[in-house]
């Protein structure tokens, strides 16, 4: 199995001369299993890039798994070319919204409305399927077993699990490490931290193993504080994660966007200073657009 | 039931004959657009509409009103979610789905409107919602007198809370039949939900488990909204029903707050067999209970 990073941003594409080493799309993810099917996570801004390069391999067949609905994870999907091409089978996946109680074809065809786009969905020529996963469904895609687990994040957010050939690559989507809503001190403290760490033991036995996780790591953690709540990791929270579900690579992604490719070296670099990080430890990287890595 | 995950609790089953297939719909359908009360409703919009909406407050409001908390309970563990297992806790609904997804199904819920003061049944709904936290404050302490866990007794609030669910619906929906069984059951003496039976062919506690089971919540908890009144006849062992059960007698002879059910029933024996102590003692043991019933109250008014 192998993968490529197309968009490593979080937030709002930032392209420009202060990014052009880590890259300025937001999130994108190609995934080719032993077989060559290909998994796409995430539909930012990269997917198009992405797309200039399957025109050989049409028709082919796309699966596209949606860790969640923000603009910086499915901004780029309006514009994937291969959706325009008869032909061509893609199939969709993502969490419903209960809030709304609307599917996930719903949810992304609206980017596609009169206002936002001059093309419908359903003008789309491509066939289009669309699937709604629920917590811990696995989805089969050739060689490669999808699995997925709820993370945490201002919206329904799965985080995928990708198993092939004895390989696993995980990716978290964007999450931030649930906080105790009590206070120490409130009567509810300690059934509600035992509960977050129950949900933690669960989330690393999802993580557990990976040989390479792709986690968000958005906030330096003097950013972080400020920050709380609202939905993204930050570099310790990461490495400890990484540690303590013993993953041999760990790749940290969702860059944030006014960080320039010196600050963002500069923050990792202290980060592992900091957390001392030896040659015992998982290897950390930042995700770097265009890097095609194979585990 | 739908539902494979929880026990057979068997409840919608013996009565679902009872009822004609088309009203049972109609009602259930209505019931998806049911709003809450009208104190959690105005808190929610002003919490929410600060930009510092506090999780913690947010999460103390949904436990405080039924009508919200059973919606909350019933999107957490819909099967779009799909969680592996039953959720029968509001604030752990939030390690799920994150404090975002709650803020916005409860706004969504707030959104539909406010459950009227008044209705054409003539109910108190004030009043109920005031029995309703008397129960679920009540039923905790009960729980607390058996040795539960204090993290554990978070489950006997919520099932108290819960147990009148289908009190909101009949005074909502089922108005006209609903007033008649309460003046029923006020001229001839009967239990309401005996009288809600004898008018509608099921009670309330019937048409709220029903409403719990089909929403998927936790199978206690459907058990004990059905099984609230049958302490006599339903023979499986049960803590947390006999709890509410008993919370909600407790309640009766307090006079704190009203479900319309003017009759005094009796503490059942198998109750105070629990207990190892009688009817008396175990209310004796609770201690002045006005502090802490005026404090869980005290946003209602």
């Amino acid at each position: 199995m192998q993968f490529t990073f197309w968009g490593v941003r979080g937030s709002i594409a930032v392209p420009g001369p202060s990014t052009v080493r880590y890259g300025g799309n937001t999130t994108c993810i190609e995934v080719r299993g032993d077989n060559n099917e290909l998994v796409i996570l995430d539909a930012g801004t990269g997917i198009f890039q992405l797309a200039q390069t399957l025109f050989a391999e049409f028709p082919i067949d796309i699966n596209i798994f949606i860790s969640h609905t923000h603009w910086d994870h499915i901004q780029g999907l309006p514009m994937f070319t291969p959706m325009f091409v008869p032909g061509n089978n893609i199939n969709l996946y993502g969490a419903r919204d209960i809030v709304e109680n609307r599917s996930v074809k719903d949810v992304l065809s609206r980017q596609m409305e009169y206002s936002y786009f001059p093309l419908r969905e359903n003008e789309l020529k491509s066939n289009m399927h669309y699937f709604d996963i629920q917590d811990q469904q696995d989805v089969q895609i050739g060689s490669i077993k999808v699995s997925n687990f709820l993370l945490n994040h201002p919206v329904l957010n799965f985080g995928y699990r990708l198993e092939c050939g004895g390989k696993t690559v995980v990716f978290t989507g964007d999450h931030e490490w649930p906080l105790n809503i009590y206070a120490e001190g409130d009567p509810e403290y300690s059934d509600y931290q035992a509960f977050l760490d129950l949900r933690r033991q669960q989330t690393l036995d999802f993580f557990r193993g990976a040989d390479a996780l792709i986690i968000d790591t958005a906030y330096a953690d003097s950013e972080y504080p400020s920050r709380q709540g609202w939905g993204h990791g930050s570099f310790d929270a990461s490495i400890r994660a990484a540690r303590d579900a013993g993953v041999k690579k760990a790749f940290l992604t969702h860059h944030e966007p006014t960080r320039s490719d010196d600050q963002l070296e500069q923050v990792f670099e202290q980060a592992l200073k900091r957390n001392g990080v030896c040659s015992s430890d998982p290897a950390f990287f930042l995700a770097q657009e265009g890097v095609q890595i194979e585990v | 039931m739908p539902d494979t995950r929880h026990r057979a609790s068997g409840i919608g089953q013996q009565q679902d004959r009872a009822i004609l297939t088309s009203a049972k719909d109609q009602l259930l359908e209505l019931v998806e657009h049911i709003p809450a009360f009208p104190q959690a409703v105005m808190r929610i919009l002003d919490i929410t509409s600060r930009g510092d909406c506090d999780s913690k407050e947010l999460v103390r409001i949904i436990e405080r009103d039924p009508v919200l908390a059973m919606k909350i309970l019933k999107l957490v563990n819909s099967p779009y979610v799909g969680l592996p297992q039953p959720i029968a806790s509001v604030s752990h609904s939030v390690i799920f789905v994150g404090i975002n997804t709650i803020k916005n199904l409860a706004l969504s819920v707030a959104a539909i409107g406010m459950l009227p003061k008044t209705n054409a049944a003539d109910f108190d709904m004030d009043q109920l919602l005031k029995h309703s936290l008397g129960v679920a404050t009540v039923a905790a302490r009960l729980a607390e007198l058996l040795g539960v866990a204090e993290k554990d007794r978070s489950d006997y609030f919520l099932a108290g809370l819960l147990h009148d669910f289908g009190k909101v619906v009949l005074a909502q929906y089922k108005a006209v039949e609903f007033k008649q069984a309460l003046e029923k059951s006020l001229a001839d003496g009967s239990p309401l939900h005996q009288a809600e039976t004898a008018i509608l062919g099921y009670d309330h506690a019937y048409i709220g488990a029903l409403l719990a089971e089909k929403w998927l919540l936790p199978a206690r908890l459907v058990d004990c909204i059905g099984f609230h009144h049958a302490v006599d006849t339903e023979t499986r062992d049960d803590q947390l029903r006999d709890c509410v059960a008993l919370a909600n007698i407790i309640l009766q002879r307090l006079d704190f707050g009203f479900s319309g059910n003017r009759y005094r029933a009796e503490i059942p024996s198998t109750i105070e067999a629990r207990f190892a102590m009688s009817g008396d003692d175990i209310i004796s043991s609770l201690g002045d209970l006005d502090d802490e019933l005026a404090k869980v109250t005290a946003f209602s008014h």
